[in-house]
């Protein structure tokens, strides 16, 4: 059954999103978030392994030894950049709703605004 | 809508989303049965093409390089968010409590080992840092994970217990220059490859593959992201650290 990575991913998407609709603070669904988003991660490193396959990097190896897909690679390392960057952007977020309000609740925010 | 009702909403929905996905993956490649074509190219190409043996940083910064410039906005722009978000308001009052008491007066210094192992590895931070920015091209690596590095050794000076030193350098002006240098940078060098008749087309001499001044703009692509993201990082670092000290400030007053 080679499918089971694909399989990791989609459940990583799932349990984040359980974890986003369930949650009852800022904080825990920021990370949450970073859960779901970390899907796309194994996803995409595993559409482009392959068996046999190294590192896209011919330092030490002559071009033409087999290799895994770079391109995907390169999308990680963007995703994850952005993700680092949305998280903190998002605590403090989270840190700022908290000082107006006092509470790190969604529901309870929505409920004060109501 | 309940947390119960909620539960069972997603339960259903999760279920349905969970059962369609693995139906669409099921007609993928099996896993380790790469296909596509677009990997094969690069990886035949890049070395010859562009004299730089990791191919993930030539798709970064020579191929894609567009992508990483809205890469890099992104992050200068979460950075900026953060900033303005965390900031106060009412510095004055503040800064005259640090000076006073100091922030960190009732908390114990870590201990000497601590403080050893955490200064002892700021050279060795800097180096390494430096080290995977400049050799992005050449061995995994890049100005992305090697600003990392490099903003977590001013990190570990907090963690040593020396807090001023760490605002010190923290929010220092150099750290301002640095982001805008490392911003303004990409932007500049993009530029460039215009007089080769594209934004961001690799236009300068490739050199020799392996060598470290090899790869034309990848190099300097790869610098002035490193800098970029180790300013940005330490500004957010900073941003956070020095609300966590004020809230404990407001609090014991």
């Amino acid at each position: 059954m080679s499918i089971l990575p694909y399989v990791v991913s989609g459940w990583l998407f799932i349990i984040g999103l359980y974890g986003i609709v369930t949650s009852r603070n800022f904080v825990h669904l920021v990370m949450c978030l970073a859960v779901l988003q970390s899907s796309t991660y194994v996803l995409l490193l595993s559409v482009g392994y392959r068996v046999g396959g190294g590192p896209p990097v011919f330092a030490s190896v002559p071009v033409g030894t087999p290799a895994v897909d770079p391109l995907v690679q390169a999308l990680v390392l963007t995703d994850i950049v952005v993700e680092a960057t949305v998280v903190a952007l998002l605590l403090s977020l989270a840190i700022r709703i908290h000082k107006n309000t006092e509470s790190v609740e969604p529901d309870k925010i929505v409920e004060l605004r109501g | 809508m309940t947390i119960t009702a909620r539960r069972w909403l997603f339960g259903v929905c999760g279920a349905a989303l969970f059962t369609i996905f693995i139906l669409a993956v099921r007609e993928l490649p099996q896993f380790g049965h790469y296909r596509g074509p677009y990997g094969d190219v690069l990886n035949r190409e890049t070395v010859y093409e562009r004299h730089v043996t990791d191919v993930v940083s030539a798709v970064n910064f020579d191929w894609r390089g567009i992508d990483t410039l809205g890469e890099e906005s992104i992050l200068f722009l979460s950075v900026v968010g953060t900033i303005v978000l965390l900031r106060t308001g009412d510095e004055e009052v503040q800064g005259k409590d640090n000076e006073d008491a100091g922030p960190n007066a009732d908390i114990p210094l870590p201990s000497d080992a601590t403080r050893v192992a955490a200064l002892g590895l700021v050279g060795p931070l800097v180096v390494f840092g430096l080290y995977i920015v400049t050799h992005g091209h050449l061995s995994p690596g890049g100005g992305f994970q090697g600003g990392v590095v490099l903003a977590t050794a001013p990190l570990l000076v907090y963690v040593a217990g020396a807090l001023k030193t760490f605002k010190r350098i923290a929010n220092h002006q150099f750290v301002e220059i640095m982001e805008a240098l490392g911003i303004g940078g990409f932007l500049g060098i993009g530029f460039l490859g215009m007089a080769r008749g594209a934004y961001l087309r690799n236009a300068l001499p490739l050199g020799t593959t392996g060598h470290l001044f090899s790869g034309g703009t990848i190099f300097l692509l790869n610098v002035s992201t490193g800098a970029a993201v180790a300013a940005g990082m330490l500004s957010v670092m900073y941003a956070f650290l020095e609300h966590t000290i004020e809230v404990r400030l407001r609090s014991k007053a």
